[in-house]
């Protein structure tokens, strides 16, 4: 909402500049986007002139040199190329020194050899209309202000101009009176009573023109008819005040109807009543089938659920957003129609967001306004038709007024102090609490308690409780007042719940292992199934789907982390960032038979690719990232949340066939390790090696065991022993790891790999494993012969899946 | 003899000076000490001499032997010493060459290290934290929060949905019985994308109800958290405003941290302020009695009952405290980015 200070200022003047202004403004609930100035930065030099003289220019078929009176003691000499200029036209004058709207100063100037002191003015040089036919022409001869007058006092030629963000709660202030009602609470500067305190028609029956409403989406339709109007020019300064407010003069009587809506809040159409058919309007639910020419010239298709008003020939207008191009006002109208309704806002709201039409009234319209306000706007509007079109307001007011909108009852709220105080932590008074009241345009009285209220209709909707009567004299006595302090029940008691920390713990176990964590849309494109190769009946192909996405990429809902890591990497990788190490952790969302809402379980992906560390002149070419590299940043993970977890082969369609692993915690499913499947990696650019899992860390931190109970490890001493073994090829180290713990029993406290080889020492089929073992008892000191007794079970044990011991 | 073992001694005490190095020094020491040495020869030899020389031959020799031993112990450890000197000073290496790199060290999105730091703060005041579904029910993300049938965030234009009914929530509002205080940090999405803008972003909402909370409480809430995440001088200012489901509804300014009074340093207007001296970094405000009909279920009094509600965006927060100039930055996880925080 642009409003120019200039026109508020013709209802409350504060002694504040704009910037106070604004800052009070914004302290007291009206955001103000910005403060700036429309027209010419400075009145000075700008003046009334009369043209003495307009000779043709002796060198230039399309200049004037005319002599200008400018109220001082000799004529100035001012070139003009406007074709309109003539002798006796009072008229608009820069003088030299005199700045113009986009900052140029004026300056004397030679014009084909001819001295101009300078220039005549057109309206948009001014910025106070768009007539670019000539220059401006005040008035002829005698009835205009005298030359010399400065052009300020006749026309508002600049003014700072505030863009209001008004709140949809307060449809009143999108009209310059409901802003100049709010300047006076924020201020206490006087407030002039409103421009439609006067009404020059009268109620009663109409001749020549009727309404009929058949649906209860209008809330009121009130209608006037107007005679003997000439459609024009309108005067300079309500173009000016259009200008400046953002709003484009057409004619007298459409400016009519923006200026009063731009004052009021109110829209109002404006129908040539000779264009409508039987000059009768029906409005009516749209029916499938109607087409309407709104003002813009788009044909448009309406619909059941938008509301029409139609004349004996059909639609004519668009109930609320635009008029029809049918019934439009023209420079031959004689006889208008002037519509003030008022509709259902979420209906308007609705259509004019399926016709992609927003207008100033069907923003305004959308929010609500009250029936009250129909007659304020037409009151308003009949004065200036008559006073500004030449109109004569016909007898009498269609005042249509359906049930849906009659509901015009004046709420009374008990406002009591204790509240106040109670709500705000610091008190106001019951005289400011009145005050503030009633500026803002509430009746107040005084009760026992505190204040009986009475809402005034313009905020029927938004005020209906005592919380919001609180709300009002907070705002406005000013809420950055208020005390700072701290909830004082002793109530508040903070923590992290376990599984919040133990995710803090993964999350940086995961970047104190060098990853960096990456934060990914929680949308994926429904082509990632296919293109990770998942097949029909893959329970990730199932996903939540998004109804209205912004984008096709992002059309459901990811039901797997690696969609969005394999972009990342991708990124990365065709940036030149080749080495890759990141994470992502967050929910994946996975719909439920039956259910309404999806399961969201919070999943841990890790992607590597590239080099593990950076190359460097002791090591040029460090390894890259593989299964292995992949699998020790999971053990890191999985060991630092303390879970007992396992491997085994598994299937992934995405993996390499040959290093893909299912992740297991305490015995269940969590996950899936590998090695991408090239193909798959090249799909995302990516040639070199990509290693990656993917585990449900909800399912992980279920698993974790409680608070750690110490073991002795002082007492009695380990026997640690090494042991190579030499197993076929088919046989996977974990399953050697099982069996020697088995048959170790719960004397031994370690069986790791620690070293792998395959080569002449032992058949083609065969492989080595050596594995470091721990003896331990928490009783006693182990004898040389129980731990052999051990080892013997151990490898016989061995024997049994093939594997013999290496000496 | 005695003569004869005083002129070996002193041979082998030249000897042993004269030794450059720890080779030589073991020449000198077979040639006087070894096994066919003169000296220890004549020591063998004791037994052979009449009894009346043996006890002074025996112990001159004895002592002359202990002696050179000695000596070539000292001279031995001072040769090795010079000799490990020289080596090690042979030994150079350039100090200047860059040092063997660790795994190069990760780190948490700044999304998540500003949520932490967020929710430390809260938690340090007293809060717990919660987290509810994503997707979620319209009634929950709408209806139960005051937001009128007809209010535009609702419309598909704003609200991404999944089925009529379900929406990807739009805020992280939670509702519990009384007494609360509660901060419920989560992803959020709105049908919006610009440079200040993404269609999923990061809220924090935080929620305290008890009873006797007022808008001053909030003031000082918030005053504690703008000062713990953007520096101990900040002040904050609150700023009347509407949302449908708190009443008196306020924006929360914090003073401007890269200016005075809306000048930097070099008198020029601040571009992080605009020159206004106050950075909006939330919205809060007292919650609706509407919202609070559901406190009745547990018991309490509506009347009795207040409470806060703030809500912030984590993206803000961070853009704000870290200049980061274009939210999407956030979401294309390059490492470029990711490694600067």
């Amino acid at each position: 909402m642009r409003v120019p200070l200039e026109w508020l200022h013709e209802y409350v003047e504060p002694d504040l500049d704009a910037a106070a202004l604004a800052e009070r403004l914004a302290l007291t609930g009206t955001e103000v986007e910005r403060v700036v100035h429309h027209g010419v930065p400075s009145a000075e030099g700008f003046v009334i002139g009369r043209v003495l003289r307009a000779e043709r220019h002796p060198d230039a078929d399309r200049l004037n040199v005319c002599s200008v009176d400018l109220g001082g003691e000799a004529p100035a000499q001012i070139v003009c190329g406007a074709p309109n200029v003539a002798a006796g036209q009072t008229v608009a004058v820069a003088q030299p020194g005199a700045v113009m709207p986009d900052g140029t100063r004026l300056r004397k100037a030679k014009l084909r050899g001819v001295e101009s002191a300078g220039m005549i003015l057109s309206e948009p040089e001014l910025e106070i209309g768009v007539e670019r036919a000539g220059i401006m022409v005040l008035g002829l001869d005698g009835d205009a202000p005298a030359p010399g007058t400065p052009l300020a006092d006749v026309l508002p030629i600049g003014t700072d101009v505030l863009e209001l963000e008004i709140t949809p709660n307060r449809p009143d202030c999108l009209g310059v009176y409901g802003v100049a009602r709010e300047v006076h609470a924020a201020t206490g500067a006087p407030l002039a009573p409103p421009p439609w305190a006067e009404d020059p028609g009268t109620a009663g029956d109409v001749d020549g023109a009727a309404v009929e409403v058949q649906t209860d989406r209008c809330k009121r339709f009130m209608a006037r008819v107007f005679e003997d109007v000439t459609v024009g020019p309108s005067p300079a300064w309500l173009k000016a005040r259009l200008m400046a407010a953002g709003q484009r003069p057409i004619s007298n009587v459409v400016d009519v109807t923006n200026y009063v809506m731009l004052l009021a809040g109110q829209p109002l159409h404006a129908f040539d009543l000779d264009r409508v058919g039987g000059g009768r309007l029906v409005v009516r639910d749209g029916r499938a089938g109607d087409e309407l020419q709104t003002l813009d010239g788009e044909l448009r298709r309406l619909d059941p659920d938008m509301v029409v008003i139609c004349d004996e020939d059909g639609p004519t207008s668009l109930a609320g957003v635009m008029g029809g191009a049918r019934s439009e006002v023209h420079e031959g109208t004689t006889r208008v129609l002037l519509e003030s309704a008022v509709w259902d806002g979420p209906n308007i709201q609705r259509t004019s967001t399926r016709l992609a039409l927003r207008s100033e009234a069907s923003g305004r319209y959308e929010k609500g306004l009250a029936p009250e306000q129909a007659q304020d706007a037409l009151a308003l509007a009949t004065r200036l038709l008559v006073e500004l079109c030449g109109a004569r307001v016909a007898p009498g007011t269609i005042d249509v007024d359906p049930p849906s909108g009659r509901d015009r009852s004046t709420a009374v709220i008990r406002l009591r102090e204790e509240r106040v105080s109670g709500l705000l932590g610091a008190p106001i008074a019951r005289e400011r609490s009145a005050e503030i009241l009633s500026a803002l345009g509430f009746g107040v009285a005084d009760a026992d308690d505190g204040l009986d209220v009475t809402v005034p209709a313009f905020r029927r909707n938004d005020v209906t409780r005592e919380a919001d009567l609180i709300e009002e004299v907070a705002r406005i006595d000013g809420v950055d007042k208020l005390p700072a302090t701290l909830p004082a029940s002793g109530h508040a008691v903070g923590r992290l719940t376990p599984a919040q920390r133990l995710k803090r713990l993964a999350a940086d176990t995961l970047a104190g292992a060098g990853l960096h964590e990456a934060v990914g849309w929680s949308w994926s494109a429904p082509e990632l199934a296919d293109r990770l190769r998942l097949p029909a009946d893959d329970p990730r192909r199932a996903a939540v789907v998004v109804e209205n996405p912004m984008s096709a990429e992002h059309a459901q809902m990811r039901t797997t982390l690696l969609g969005s890591l394999l972009d990342v990497a991708r990124r990365n990788v065709t940036h030149g960032t080749a080495d890759v190490a990141v994470f992502e952790s967050g929910a994946v969302y996975l719909p439920v038979a039956g259910a309404e809402l999806p399961r969201e379980p919070h999943t841990v992906g890790v992607l590597l690719t590239g080099a593990v560390r950076s190359a460097s002149w002791r090591e040029p070419a460090p390894p890259v990232a593989d299964f292995f590299a992949a699998k020790g940043v999971l053990s890191r993970l999985l060991d630092s949340l303390r879970v007992s977890w396992d491997i085994e082969e598994g299937i992934e369609p995405f993996l390499h066939p040959g290093r893909a692993a299912r992740i297991t915690v305490a015995g269940s499913p969590v996950g899936w390790l590998g090695e991408l499947h090239p193909s798959i990696a090249a799909e995302w650019e990516i040639a070199s090696a990509v290693a990656a899992f993917e585990i449900d860390l909800d399912a992980v931190i279920a698993a974790v065991p409680g608070p750690v109970r110490y073991e002795d490890y002082t007492s009695f001493p380990e026997v640690r022993q090494d042991l190579a073994v030499v197993v076929p090829r088919s046989v996977a180290a974990a399953e050697v790891v099982r069996v020697v713990r088995d048959a170790g029993g719960p004397l031994l406290a370690a069986a790791d790999v620690f070293d792998v080889y395959a080569g002449k020492q032992v058949g083609d089929d065969e492989v080595s494993l050596a594995l470091r073992l721990a003896f331990r008892s928490p009783e006693r000191t182990l004898t040389d012969e129980e731990v052999a007794e051990r080892r013997a079970a151990i490898e016989s044990a061995l024997g049994e899946i093939g594997g013999r011991i290496r000496a | 003899m005695i003569e004869r073992i005083e002129a070996l001694r002193q041979e082998g005490e030249a000897a042993i000076a004269a030794a450059a190095t720890t080779d030589a020094l073991e020449q000198a020491r077979i040639q006087y000490l070894g096994r066919r040495a003169e000296l220890p020869n004549m020591l063998r030899g004791v037994a052979q001499l009449p009894p009346e020389q043996r006890g002074g031959v025996g112990k001159a020799a004895n002592v002359a032997r202990k002696a050179l031993e000695e000596l070539i112990e000292q001279r031995g450890a001072q040769l090795a010493g010079a000799e490990l000197e020289r080596k090690l000073a042979e030994d150079r290496i350039d100090v200047t060459l860059p040092g063997a790199p660790l795994p190069p060290a990760g780190g948490l999105h700044l999304l998540t290290q500003t949520r932490r730091e967020i929710e430390d703060v809260f938690v340090g005041l007293g809060y717990t934290v919660a987290e509810g579904p994503e997707v979620e029910r319209v009634y929950y993300n709408f209806d139960a929060l005051n937001h009128d049938p007809a209010h535009p965030a609702r419309l598909r234009t704003d609200t991404f949905y999944v089925a009529d009914d379900v929406v990807l929530r739009t805020h992280t509002s939670p509702m519990q019985p009384p007494p609360i205080y509660l901060i419920v940090p989560g992803r959020v999405y709105r049908r919006d994308s610009d440079a200040t803008h993404t269609p999923q972003f990061h809220q924090i909402e935080g929620l305290a109800v008890d009873e006797g909370i007022t808008l001053a409480d909030l003031k000082g809430t918030l005053l504690a958290f703008a000062q713990a995440i953007f520096g101990d001088e900040r002040r904050v200012r609150l700023r009347p405003h509407f949302f449908p489901f708190t009443e008196p509804s306020v924006e929360v300014d914090v003073s401007c941290f890269n200016c005075t009074d809306g000048l930097t340093r070099d008198g020029a207007r601040c571009p992080l302020c605009k020159g206004t001296g106050w950075i909006e970094i939330l919205g809060a405000g007292m919650v609706d009695p509407n919202v609070f009909g559901y406190v009745r279920d547990y018991g309490y009094d509506p009347e009795r009952i207040q409470g806060f509600a703030f809500g912030m965006g984590v993206e803000r927060i961070a853009f704000l405290k870290h200049g980061v100039s274009d939210l999407r930055l956030f979401y294309d996880n390059d490492l470029r980015f990711l490694e600067q925080f």
